[in-house]
């Protein structure tokens, strides 16, 4: 989801840091809200958070939790950690987009495991049904999920298939490719429908003991495994 | 449109709650508010809303039967300024979608109205899978969310304008039938958070909400007839407490007694028992309302006196307390 973020924050979200309430801007929700670090990383990056904030990352009274707290001034447009809301806020926001014929686009990110809730699917019903086309869900697919392998907890089905027939345009993309990431996310959403991209990622990317290891859904570095994380980085083949 | 006078109150008592609250949300949708979304989960016309969802389909929105989705929706929209009401049977909205609720209205705070029909035993022959039997006890925890059960239809009105005018979360909880009770025949101040006493008394103090208001007033009378004097107030907003009106009653009273149409676990009557603990020297209550089990099901009626809670019955018990506690009632008039 990094890569994603990456994406979404140098290039494709129409945002100001200096005007966090601007009326225009695209809304973005970490529905999967346990990947607050990362995103943190990418508000930080286009200048929402200081460094200053960015360093109290869970220490005691931060403001930046390990999932995310409602803040407009961060730029953090919802309070998430719960999963299966992320993306009925987004419909809403959606709806007021059209009902103001406001030209924003409203993305929300969810984790593959987090649509084994119910309530992620009543969304996405109700999503093709408003016929929001200002709206663009990105699932990062990581075939993990708290209790392991998704396989072995719950059996994912063919993504592409289940929101294709909720009504949504549904594109895969590999979810590290970021100039596919880009094309997939910039692409005009079809008149009157969803979008939704269906990144296909590796949990841990990039890090050779962390990859498609569910050790890794939740954990810290020793500081052996930071130097090595921080050299696999550097060294330009992962 | 709403003038209250007798004429209004027996006819809005005829319509019920339900009704009366999709007449308020007309009324609102007329003033034409572009900032006001109505949503439901496919009980539009349930909710006495069919005329709006006619008249002005762009301030309405039907979620289809998806409580959750549908609170997440509405905080969507209150998120961009839209004044959102929205809602459903009690238990569904109330308690199905709590953990929306919580997070989105409690957690987020948005500006959300969530409004319960049907709460308490109005839902008849429909049964125990539709009464509102426990979600004051799920609300009331929710911090950030203000509580309003108004009293007759004419409240309903009330609660509904303050409720577009009160920037934050709500949730109002409507009880009742159709050819329900009513108490106002005349315009009267409302506040929320503000307790309404409607009859002085200096024996006792009976705190009420819902269609519980008229049964005290009723059990009231009778217990005058006793010689027992009691004060009846309408404690409309369930969340925050009138703190102030309590000191009062909690002072002057020789017994609190709360009636609701809600489980004794977590409703009113543990609110009020929750503030009264600390104060030394305070009455001892007496809680009245639904028992903690799923039981028989039938009218409206039928159950409140089922359970005991029509005016006579509520008078009988609040007098069995009352002299259990040794006050004595003597020839009409009531010795301490």
């Amino acid at each position: 989801m990094v890569d994603i973020l990456a994406v979404l924050y140098s290039d494709v979200l129409r945002l100001n840091p200096k005007d966090p309430n601007w009326v225009e801007r695209d809304r973005f929700i970490l529905s999967k809200g346990h990947g607050a670090l990362s995103y943190y990383a990418a508000l930080f990056a286009r200048g929402f958070i200081s460094l200053e904030t960015f360093e109290t990352f869970q220490s005691n009274r931060s403001d930046l939790t390990a999932h995310p707290v409602l803040n407009m001034s961060m730029g953090i447009e919802s309070s998430n950690g719960s999963l299966g809301h992320g993306l009925s806020m987004g419909v809403g926001i959606a709806l007021a987009g059209k009902a103001r014929a406001r030209a924003y686009k409203v993305y929300v990110m969810l984790g593959d495991g987090e649509c084994n809730e119910g309530s992620v699917w009543e969304a996405a019903m109700s999503a093709a049904n408003f016929k929001l086309d200002n709206l663009i869900a990105i699932v990062d697919k990581n075939d993990f999920q708290n209790d392991g392998a998704s396989i072995n907890v719950m059996e994912p089905g063919y993504f592409e298939d289940k929101w294709g027939s909720f009504g949504w345009n549904a594109i895969s993309v590999d979810g590290h490719d970021v100039e596919a990431i880009y094309r997939a996310l910039t692409l005009q959403n079809i008149i009157g429908k969803p979008k939704v991209l269906i990144a296909k990622t590796i949990k841990g990317k990039g890090f050779s003991f962390m990859e498609n290891n569910a050790d890794w859904h939740h954990n810290r570095l020793t500081k052996t495994q930071y130097d090595l994380a921080v050299k696999e980085l550097g060294s330009g083949d992962v | 449109m709403f003038e209250i006078n007798p004429r209004n109150a027996r006819l809005w008592a005829k319509m019920g709650s339900r009704v009366m609250y999709g007449q308020a949300m007309l009324a609102l949708a007329e003033e034409t508010q572009s900032d006001l979304m109505v949503i439901s989960a496919d009980l539009g016309r349930s909710s006495g809303l069919g005329r709006l969802m006619e008249l002005h389909p762009k301030k309405f929105r039907n979620v289809g039967i998806s409580e959750q989705n549908m609170i997440g929706i509405a905080a969507g929209l209150a998120k961009e300024g839209f004044v959102v009401f929205a809602s459903s049977f009690a238990p569904f909205i109330g308690m199905r979608a709590s953990e929306q609720i919580r997070m989105n209205m409690g957690y987020m705070n948005m500006n959300v109205k969530a409004v319960a029909l049907g709460s308490g035993v109005a839902m008849g022959f429909l049964g125990n899978s539709h009464y509102g039997l426990e979600d004051l006890a799920v609300m009331r925890s929710i911090p950030n969310i203000t509580i309003v059960s108004p009293a007759d239809c004419s409240e309903v009105i009330k609660t509904v304008r303050a409720a577009a005018e009160l920037k934050g979360p709500m949730y109002i909880r409507l009880t009742g039938d159709s050819n329900t009770t009513f108490i106002y025949e005349q315009d009267y101040d409302f506040e929320i958070g503000k307790a309404v006493t409607l009859t002085e008394g200096r024996d006792i103090t009976i705190i009420a909400a819902g269609t519980m208001v008229y049964e005290s007033l009723v059990a009231g009378k009778l217990l005058e007839e006793k010689g027992i004097t009691s004060k009846v107030v309408n404690m409309h907003t369930i969340k925050p407490l009138d703190h102030s009106a309590l000191d009062k009653a909690i002072a002057t009273s020789n017994l609190i007694v709360t009636v609701e149409e809600h489980s004794i676990i977590g409703g009113l009557g543990s609110a009020i028992a929750e503030y009264k603990a600390a104060i030394s020297g305070a009455p001892p209550q007496l809680t009245l309302g639904l028992p903690d089990r799923y039981d028989v099901v039938g009218e409206h009626r039928y159950l409140l006196d089922y359970h005991g809670l029509t005016g006579a019955k509520l008078a009988e018990k609040i007098l069995f307390k009352y002299t259990s506690l040794g006050h004595k009632v003597s020839s009409g008039k009531a010795v301490v």
